[in-house]
């Protein structure tokens, strides 16, 4: 009998950090002592605490390891495997005194967040269907097919309040009737998986630790819109997804859930990968599928929506990730159950990826209406090495950055706007004391005139112009002046780009200006950077790590 | 569906360590004297008979010393939620009738069981 599962996090932060030579120290070391028929280990999707990789977590004790190197692997399987005692030297710490935490459930990290999306990342082996089914895994789409007319799902997915989670945060249901009422056959579904935002993994994680719930998402969408095909639209930069999705739709064939007459009720579905090379704009819906049909992805003029006419003419519907990953789950447990989680607006729950000067880099999911100081303090465990927080950056170089006094802030699509950023995808950069805040919004600004397609002149031209005068400030030459024409290039380009790239690319200059607005005027009347950071003005001491 | 029903049956089993959800616990008091007493091969001797028997209500785990040096090996068998029983001197043979009696049928092995039984936290 198996009395222990040993789960290694298998997640792309995890495998980089080293956990297959961790994992494979294990097997040799469980072989070692004859444990293999007691013990067994099980390569899990991300788990989260993506800075503290390698991480493992044995139960049933519900012990957490983190930094586990293969040298530590004896030791720990003699003391934890053999003789029952929790391995102090690799148990996180937290708190003033640093306490050991002896099970993940008392780590704050893990206590604080509400996985709903990620209920299965972490704890499955992502190449295993069965595992997967043992989890509920396509119960959901037997309920719809042998239940529900696609009618009633539509309404259920209405009723729960799913809003996209790909960062515009559209009703989902409401896109779904519209497309189930479009005229024209055949229809398509499209799963956005261009995860392009610099700081954010959060599809990547999903797809890599449990892939099968967006396909299983999708099938419910195929059948309650009408459709037989559909794409998942993936960057090739994520290789690891891939291998796991390729794997995933395999074995979803073989069982029986994709292909011909599924369930036995005449519904057909296909899915098929198409890889992009990872252009920013391809996640802009009609660059997307411009390029899944083999052309240039540059954006179109909206209408048509793709609704009305998407790939190839015909009417196309595209979710992201995270919301098709949500479907399941809503079907399975009702819409009243997932309308529980959240707020009177925005229902559910929502992935962030929390990256840049914060203690617990990772993935966390936490019900909207949390407040960004829980996210940041509460669960990412506040910034390292005694610094002061000074700001975070939501959605991306779509988004904007929030400062201290607005933390208490509760996360939901509206409130992140109002302040002028957006929720984006979920990504969330922390910055601190140490950051120039002129030199961010440079930073995004040149991302964005990088990642412009080049279609229309707001967008190319602007942003380089916008570029140029940012840099020019961070180089000391700046003028006040300079500062004028750049808020009006700002509004230029919200204004005339035709997609989202460019009408939100000011976005972090905009917020920046909004809130650090002295920062700029002390880089242009004192001809220094508050942070330390701009190069050519080091008035002030600079950290040997931050040349620029 | 009936077939996915049936098919999550049998594929349960592969994760149900890892969602609790257990009737029993099982606690083998692995520390040095109790290894040196034959503890491993009480467990070993129970964990073959827990598979034997298809009890899969029941997780095995070990831990650190209870603190009864002269009396190992010591398995301490917890009702989630309920009492706690601890029976002590054990070899392989009284493990499996351990399995046997208290862990599949509910009945106590009485001769075996050591101080008085206590709550479950």
């Amino acid at each position: 009998m198996i009395r222990s599962h040993v789960l290694v996090c298998g997640g792309a932060g995890c495998i980089s950090a080293g956990c297959m030579a961790v994992k494979d120290a294990l097997a040799e070391e469980l072989k070692k002592h004859g444990l293999e028929s007691e013990i067994q280990l099980v390569v899990t999707g991300c788990m989260g605490p993506c800075d503290l990789g390698p991480v493992l977590l044995v139960l049933p004790d519900n012990v957490f390891y983190q930094r586990v190197t293969p040298e530590d692997v004896p030791a720990l399987v003699e003391e934890h495997l053999i003789k029952g005692r929790p391995y102090q030297k690799l148990l996180p710490k937290e708190g003033p005194s640093a306490n050991v935490i002896t099970t993940a459930r008392d780590f704050s990290f893990f206590a604080k967040q509400t996985r709903i999306i990620l209920e299965n990342s972490g704890l499955i082996d992502p190449e295993n269907i069965e595992e997967y089914i043992a989890r509920d895994g396509y119960t959901a789409l037997g309920k719809a097919l042998t239940e529900m007319t696609p009618e009633q799902v539509i309404e259920e997915i209405k009723a729960s309040g799913l809003r996209g989670r790909g960062g515009a945060g559209f009703p989902t249901g409401l896109k779904w009737e519209i497309m189930a009422k479009a005229p024209g056959k055949p229809k398509y579904i499209v799963c956005n998986a261009d995860e392009g935002d610099p700081g954010a993994f959060m599809n990547r994680a999903v797809l890599e630790g449990d892939p099968h719930r967006v396909l299983e998402g999708m099938a419910i969408g195929a059948y309650a819109m009408g459709a037989s095909r559909g794409f998942i639209y993936i960057r090739a930069e994520y290789p690891l997804a891939i291998k796991r999705l390729q794997i995933a739709i395999q074995q979803a064939y073989r069982y029986g859930f994709l292909g011909r007459n599924i369930f036995e009720k005449g519904f057909d579905f296909d899915i098929e990968l198409r890889i992009g090379a990872g252009a920013f704009v391809c996640g802009e819906e009609t660059a997307l599928m411009r390029s899944i049909e083999g052309k240039r992805g540059q954006p179109m003029p909206r209408p048509p929506f793709p609704a009305q006419r998407g790939l190839w003419g015909k009417p196309t519907n595209i979710n992201n990730v995270e919301t098709w990953a949500a479907v399941p789950v809503i079907i399975r447990r009702g819409a009243k159950w997932y309308a529980s989680f959240g707020t009177e607006k925005t229902k559910g729950t929502k992935v962030f990826a929390l990256a840049g000067k914060i203690r617990n880099t990772g993935l966390v999911e936490v019900p909207f209406g949390t407040t960004l100081r829980q996210i940041i303090f509460d669960i990412g465990g506040g910034i390292p090495g005694g610094k002061k927080f000074k700001a975070v950056q939501t959605g991306g170089p779509s988004g904007g950055v929030i400062p201290e006094q607005y933390l208490d802030t509760p996360v939901e699509y509206e409130t992140l706007q109002k302040l002028g950023s957006i929720m984006g995808s979920g990504g969330m950069v922390v910055m601190d004391e140490d950051t120039c805040m002129v030199d961010v919004a440079r930073f995004f600004l040149e991302f964005c005139c990088d990642e412009s397609c080049g279609k229309c002149p707001p967008c190319r031209v602007g942003t380089k112009q916008m570029l140029q005068i940012l840099e020019k400030i961070c180089k000391n030459q700046g003028e006040m002046d300079d500062i004028t024409r750049l808020e009006e290039l700002c509004m230029v380009v919200k204004e005339g780009s035709l997609c989202g790239l460019g009408q939100t690319a000011p976005n972090p200059v905009l917020t920046t200006l909004r809130y650090f607005r002295h920062e700029y005027e002390v880089h242009v009347r004192e001809k220094r950077c508050l942070a330390g950071v701009c190069g050519k003005l080091s008035q002030v001491p600079r950290s040997p790590k931050r040349e620029s | 569906m009936e077939e996915l029903k049936k098919l999550k049956e049998k594929v349960k089993q592969q994760i149900a360590l890892r969602e609790g959800n257990k009737r029993y616990r099982v606690l083998i008091s692995m520390g040095t004297s109790g290894i040196v007493a034959g503890a491993r091969e009480v467990m070993k001797a129970m964990l073959d008979e827990i598979e034997k028997r298809g009890l899969d209500d029941v997780e095995v785990r070990v831990t650190g010393e209870h603190g009864f040096e002269d009396i190992e090996p010591v398995v301490q068998i917890e009702e989630i939620g309920g009492e706690k029983t601890t029976y002590a001197r054990l070899d392989p043979e009284k493990a499996r009738l351990i399995v046997v009696e208290h862990l599949l049928k509910g009945q106590k092995v009485v001769h075996l069981v050591v101080g008085k039984p206590k709550q479950s936290d």
